[in-house]
């Protein structure tokens, strides 16, 4: 394999290379969504382009192929994770609705008004909200890991969090808000004394670091495939089988059900029981594709990329004067998400004046509120890198932060 | 497309309400209030107005957000105070011109420090920022009006 180059990487990806306000676009917002590599593209065009049919319905040559590449796509998925099978994965719209599911098919059954469920104070509002829903209709009690002055989880309350009554733990393996990167292991561990189902929002995670979910223990991993290089509206849900096999429907439709009766029907075999209606079958090929192109380049060979981007990243914008930046300041505890302030130059208009030097970066609570509650502030500013982000990106960050200086001086 | 000045946005008279805001404290004898908030941003405004007959008696607000929605705000209530509504209603119609790029109404004197905001027609992803106060009147006068006729 050929040693990694960010610039070669770069010419893969056909919307880097654009101005933006006269500049070259420095994209630093790849937590939201990550840029497209043409392979993913060329995916997804030459499926609709030559063997656009509906999935698993047919008996016809197009069917067929659809129906072959859109189960390939799902191996792909499962290697890439290492999942002990392919129906252990399911599509979802993404990480959301993959939470969504647990919540309503396993949550619904298992989870009464005397239970409590454990999540964070750190989770994206996606890994918050499905939980408040599910205890609204069960009456079981959320409770709250919180976090420290550094934005890690406070794992010393994690002994008297956990009781007898947790039914369910559910925790982002990265931080979307922070970039803090969860021990997930250690804390399944002493999920599993309990007996806790546990979930993890896995959309920061599984993106830049090499996920094996066995290894991990956990019994949900959920994920996106645009935050991964690959197309909105698909998502995965991993879980083990039993587990599946175990849930009732999320929801009811075509493609799930093996015999429909008057009054009732029997499902199909998972995964095929959670997927009803016509699934995104571009979405999970493009998915697919973008599974081939980050194995081919490698996942630790990005995650060491990231690693020494973030530490020169960490240097170069914390010596500009009047910045803040939050989160861990360990590399070994942070993934490639630098949220800040800078003065008293509110994150919208620190995002303004980076726009107009070309400099795309997220100005706001970024879907954690709780996290800004934390620290007391409204919003945060927040840069962050992938595959293709450079040190280049960064130096053109700190100047365009320069001039945000001068403005708020 | 024309790349739009920083300059044209961040003036200093912008920069200058943002750190000294007009008006922001809480109204002891408001007679109507209205909370907005923008949650993709986070900017949020209370707006607290003393409504006599038909015109403002005193406006005051409590807020966060950026430097446009701050001072936009804290313009907005300089403007207010001793207001006809008719006044304040036409003021909110002016301004939202102004947004739109309007040039009749960046000439217009009656819109005083406002004018000052007239860059941020440039940048569309700012307008709502610019305008979350005077939606906020727009709703506080129309909260007013309905509760005085029921």
């Amino acid at each position: 394999m050929a040693a990694f180059d960010p610039a070669l990487i770069r010419r893969d990806f056909p919307a880097l290379h654009q101005t933006i306000n006269g500049k070259p676009l420095v994209y630093l917002d790849s937590a939201a969504t990550s840029q497209k590599p043409k392979a993913v593209i060329a995916a997804i065009e030459s499926y609709y382009a030559h063997d656009n049919a509906n999935v698993h319905r047919g008996i016809h040559e197009l069917s067929r192929r659809a129906t072959i590449a859109y189960e390939e796509a799902r191996g792909k998925v499962a290697r890439w994770i290492n999942a002990a099978e392919p129906a252990e994965i399911i599509w979802t719209r993404g990480t959301t609705e993959a939470i969504n599911l647990v919540s309503m098919a396993w949550g619904l059954d298992n989870v009464g008004k005397d239970d409590e469920i454990l999540i964070s104070v750190m989770e994206h509002h996606s890994n918050i909200v499905p939980w408040q829903l599910l205890a609204m209709r069960t009456g079981a009690t959320l409770k709250y890991i919180e976090l420290d002055d550094h934005g890690r989880l406070v794992l010393d309350d994690l002994p008297s969090l956990l009781t007898a009554r947790t039914k369910i733990v559910a925790l982002g393996h990265v931080s979307n808000a922070l970039g803090t990167i969860n021990p997930i292991k250690e804390i399944t561990a002493a999920a599993k004394k309990v007996g806790a189902l546990v979930v993890v929002d896995g959309a920061q995670g599984a993106v830049h670091t090499k996920v094996d979910v066995q290894d991990l223990g956990v019994d949900c991993y959920a994920f996106s495939g645009h935050k991964m290089c690959g197309p909105t509206g698909i998502g995965v849900l991993w879980a083990r089988k039993e587990l599946l096999e175990s849930m009732s429907p999320y929801q009811g439709g075509g493609e799930m059900i093996h015999i429909v009766g008057r009054d009732a029907s029997s499902w199909a075999e998972v995964p095929h029981k959670f997927e009803a209606g016509t699934p995104n079958i571009a979405g999970a090929i493009g998915m697919g594709a973008a599974v081939d192109f980050l194995s081919d380049i490698g996942m630790d060979a990005i995650a060491e990329h990231e690693r020494s981007l973030m530490e020169y990243a960490m240097q170069q914008v914390g010596a500009v004067e009047g910045i803040t930046i939050y989160g861990p300041d360990s590399l070994d505890e942070r993934s490639a998400v630098l949220s800040f302030t800078l003065g008293d130059a509110h994150p919208h208009d620190i995002s303004t004046i980076l726009d107009s030097d070309g400099i795309a970066v997220r100005a706001g609570h970024h879907c954690a509120q709780l996290v800004m509650k934390h620290f007391g502030v409204a919003a945060t500013a927040r840069a962050s890198f992938y595959l293709y982000s450079t040190k280049d990106d960064v130096d053109r960050l700190v100047a365009g932060l320069g001039q945000v200086r001068q403005i708020f001086g | 497309m024309e790349t739009p000045q920083l300059s044209s946005l961040y003036q200093q008279l912008i920069l200058e309400h943002y750190r000294n805001p007009r008006n922001k404290a809480e109204l002891e004898e408001k007679t109507v209030e209205i909370h907005m908030a923008n949650p993709v941003c986070g900017d949020e405004i209370r707006l607290q107005l003393r409504i006599e007959d038909d015109h403002i008696a005193e406006a005051k607000f409590i807020g966060q957000g950026c430097s446009i929605s701050q001072a936009a705000i804290s313009m907005m209530t300089t403007k207010l105070q001793g207001a006809s509504i008719d006044d304040a209603l036409g003021l909110a119609h002016r301004f939202t011109e102004l947004m739109h790029g309007d040039p009749e109404a960046a000439k217009d004197r009656t819109l005083g420090d406002l004018r000052a905001l007239q860059g941020v027609s440039k940048f569309p992803v700012r307008i709502k920022c610019a305008l979350i106060g005077f939606d906020a009147l727009q709703e506080a006068l129309k909260k007013h009006a309905s509760e005085g006729s029921a």
